[in-house]
């Protein structure tokens, strides 16, 4: 009988939130003074000559944008440091003799991952308030999202944490992989402005499709169908599902 | 005394090739202090670690309450308790929240009450509310005992309790264990220290080189494997010892009053009763008798050196 141990998961998250909010000051100013930046830099300095995109002013085109890549970086630095560091100070032994399965560890970890993220880009969008009119079109669509995304890109976090053996691993796919996805994932610009070919090749970013789902349910449009949005944020928390499911049946990287 | 976990045919083989186990069965009763011995690498932390879950076996089986830790993996891990050789605890943390913590881990609900019975019982009450990083070593120790009792476990598993312990905190902590055996609790032990093994055991086994050697009440080892020496105080000095006795286990302390004579206490004969009668046949009185057991470091070497 392996029936999920509940209050098992409800001790991480919990675990995991306390930490989170002991320096909530410190998680929640860095992300809003980065924001702020970006919305001066990119939202009145450049901004200002463009004139809007879609019909949309570029300051509130961005919002979407700068969301997704808070939601991902967050995302991904919180789920991948939440596990990283009790298999650097010795206490993952906990997690592996309790009665707790990749089920139990999975949903505490990334859940208090992904809730962090939500609540931090959530102050990022009334941070934008203060900066630009924004008007979120499909509020539940938008919302939606917010949770498939940060939960997507926490199981990717946590399969990073699981698999660094050093803190230089731990920050090395963050800062080669996701950041450069993100900024060409149509984060500051629609893909339709990129040049031939470009704009094609920017379809494989997988990232694109999640922005581009995200600014849809802001602003009415997408530069891919919302459906195959949707379908690609499904298909990447599947994958991942499968692999935290592989290291824990095996013990790969956590287990003798 | 009925049996709390059962090991049959246990075996370790890592992908280096390091046979670490090597054909283990053991059974351990409810409710018995067993300390394994055996010298760095022996296999000691491998066998706990895998009845723990820590470690995947190569094949052999393990049961714990009569679950077995493969197939019914969560049922046997409700029943243990581990506090490991390392001291791993998150400084940030207070105890309290810590020991809370690992309750939750094992699918139980909060228990103030119990809670503070266990730290009042552990001398860490008056820290619950401190961050684990501001306590000494002792306490860190002592922490990790109340967060492997947290769920209130059959089987404790001490890997090197008193590893870097200084004396007196040592003393102490034994005694926390043998409340732990009064009250219940089946308790299996790995440990350099063989005064430990020695003062506390209810049973010892001996690992080394992944094979368990053996596994004895600790009075029976003592007495099948212990030497005795037995220590005569004569009424005059011998001078020198007679010729006769040497290469016999006999020795004379330098003033030539005092006999010492090492013998087998398992033999049929000691020859004891030759040597007070050769004495008494040369004509010196005794004034004094007393013997003397090895010790358990003596048994443990002996062992190890007879299988290597």
């Amino acid at each position: 009988m392996s029936a999920i141990n509940w209050p098992s998961v409800q001790a991480i998250f919990h675990h995991e939130m306390s930490r989170f909010f002991r320096t909530i000051w410190q998680s929640l100013a860095s992300p809003v003074i980065s924001t702020v930046l970006y919305f001066i830099v990119f939202g009145a300095a450049i901004g200002g000559r463009i004139q809007s995109i879609e019909g949309v002013a570029y300051g509130a085109f961005i919002v979407p944008g700068l969301m997704m890549l808070t939601v991902l970086q967050q995302s991904v630095s919180n789920a991948s440091f939440g596990i990283y560091f009790p298999k650097f100070s010795g206490t993952i032994y906990e997690y592996l003799v309790a009665p707790t399965g990749w089920v139990e560890v999975t949903l505490g970890f990334v859940g208090a991952a992904a809730a962090k993220a939500v609540l931090i880009a959530l102050v990022i969008l009334l941070t934008s308030f203060f900066f630009v009119g924004v008007h979120v079109a499909h509020p539940v669509w938008m919302l939606a999202f917010l949770v498939l995304t940060a939960v997507a890109f926490s199981l990717l976090g946590f399969i990073i944490g699981l698999w660094a053996r050093n803190f230089e691993q731990l920050q090395i796919v963050p800062m080669m992989v996701i950041t450069p996805l993100v900024f060409l994932g149509g984060a500051f610009y629609s893909a339709s402005m990129l040049p031939r070919p470009w704009d094609s090749i920017a379809r494989f970013n997988p990232v694109l499709h999640l922005i581009s789902g995200f600014r849809w349910s802001f602003f009415d449009f997408a530069d891919v169908p919302v459906g195959l949005s949707l379908v690609a944020v499904t298909a990447m928390i599947a994958i991942c599902l499968a692999a935290i499911r592989w290291i824990f049946a095996t013990g790969w990287r956590l287990r003798d | 005394m009925s049996a709390i976990i059962q090991i049959d045919h246990l075996s370790k083989r890592y992908d280096s090739g390091t046979h670490a186990l090597d054909d283990v069965s053991l059974t351990i009763e409810q409710g018995e202090i067993l300390a394994l011995l055996g010298p760095n690498g022996a296999g000691k932390t491998t066998l706990i670690s895998i009845i723990c879950g820590l470690v995947v076996p190569t094949s052999g089986t393990v049961r714990v309450g009569g679950h077995d830790i493969g197939s019914d993996w969560r049922a046997a891990r409700r029943l243990i308790g581990l506090v490991p050789q390392e001291i791993a605890l998150e400084p940030f943390e207070t105890v309290a929240a810590s020991v809370r913590f690992t309750r939750g881990l094992y699918g139980e609900g909060p228990d103030e009450a119990y809670l503070e019975s266990l730290l009042r019982s552990l001398a860490l009450w008056d820290k619950r509310d401190s961050k684990t990083r501001e306590l000494s070593g002792g306490m860190k120790r002592r922490v990790l005992i109340a967060k492997a009792l947290s769920h209130r476990p059959k089987v404790l598993f001490l890997d090197e309790p008193t590893a870097g312990v200084d004396v007196h905190l040592r003393r102490e902590m034994w005694q926390v264990v043998r409340d732990l055996r009064d009250a219940g609790v089946t308790i299996i032990l790995t440990t350099h220290y063989l005064e430990e093994a020695e003062d506390m055991a209810d049973r010892i086994g001996v690992v080394d080189k992944g094979r368990l050697l053996l596994v004895r009440p600790k009075a029976e080892l003592m007495k099948e494997f212990g030497r005795k020496q037995l220590r005569v105080e004569l009424d005059r000095s011998l001078g020198e010892l007679p010729p006769d006795w040497r290469g016999q286990g006999l020795s004379l302390s330098d003033d030539g009053r005092v006999l010492t004579y090492d013998y087998d206490a398992r033999a049929e004969r000691t020859g004891i009763g030759r040597l007070l009668a050769d004495l008494n046949a040369r004509g010196v009185g005794v004034r004094d008798v007393s013997t003397r057991q090895s010790s358990l470091e003596q048994v443990f070497m002996a062992l190890l050196e007879e299988n290597a």
